[in-house]
């Protein structure tokens, strides 16, 4: 299960509507070994494609090196599909490479980008294999389950 | 002989969990080969058909490779190299 913030549920879906047609991409970054997103990264896409993301290189190195250095890790990494569903395709799954982190994936097609409900979907994706999770949206954080979750 | 890699987790499998190795070479390719030696199936991770994988980035002192020579690049002791999976994906079927 991926417990998220609403304000960084809010703040993925925002960036995915403002990079509509092409695909939105980023890390909320946490606690190492906390399991809990808390703080967001909107990366560029230097794709800039309606069907491919990539962080730019010399970005993904700044983004480790940021996180090495606040003990932290990828929690979350998400992107937008602009023209299809909320699901990992093909490709999401060949390349996904932290078994730790929740896929999150939203969709802005069928004019979700402007307004209405966006889908909303986390996923884990270890060596190949895709497992859809419940997303709990809590208004915040409280500190007990930091201590309880805490590894 | 002192070059440090660092590992990412998704090849922390190889090096035993940890998060950084030592391993020696003047280019990059060697340092791969000497990897291979102590962390066997690593470099097939790395390399395909003679190159950096597509979706692996390889910096040297923080300048990714493929700007600097490629599996050619130079390295020396007291270099820090750094192995990142690329972050990407998305619709598109079957990259």
């Amino acid at each position: 299960m991926l417990t998220i913030e609403q304000g960084l549920r809010d703040a993925i879906i925002e960036h995915a509507r403002r990079d509509h047609p092409d695909e939105a991409c980023g890390v909320i970054a946490g606690a190492y070994g906390s399991d809990r997103p808390t703080r967001h990264v909107p990366m560029l896409n230097a794709a800039m494609s309606p069907t491919f993301y990539e962080f730019d290189s010399a970005d993904l190195l700044a983004l480790y090196r940021d996180m090495d250095a606040r003990d932290e890790e990828p929690v979350v990494i998400y992107h937008s599909h602009t023209a299809t569903e909320a699901y990992p395709s093909r490709t999401d799954v060949n390349l996904a490479s932290e078994p730790n982190a929740h896929y999150v994936l939203v969709s802005t097609r069928d004019g979700a980008h402007e307004s209405g409900p966006v889908d909303f979907r986390s996923f884990r994706i270890v060596d190949g294999q895709v497992t859809e999770e419940e997303v709990r949206v809590v208004e915040r954080y409280d500190t007990d389950e930091s201590t309880q979750k805490a590894k | 002989m002192a070059i440090e890699v660092r590992i990412p987790t998704i090849l922390r499998t190889y090096t035993g969990d940890q998060r950084a190795v030592e391993a020696g070479g003047s280019t990059v390719a060697e340092l791969i080969d000497d990897l291979e030696s102590r962390h066997a199936g690593i470099k097939e991770r790395l390399v395909d058909a003679g190159d950096v994988r597509r979706f692996v980035n390889v910096y040297v002192n923080d300048e990714d490779i493929r700007f600097t020579g490629g599996l050619q690049a130079p390295v020396a002791d007291g270099d820090t190299v750094v192995i990142l999976p690329a972050v990407a994906g998305g619709a598109v079927d079957s990259l």
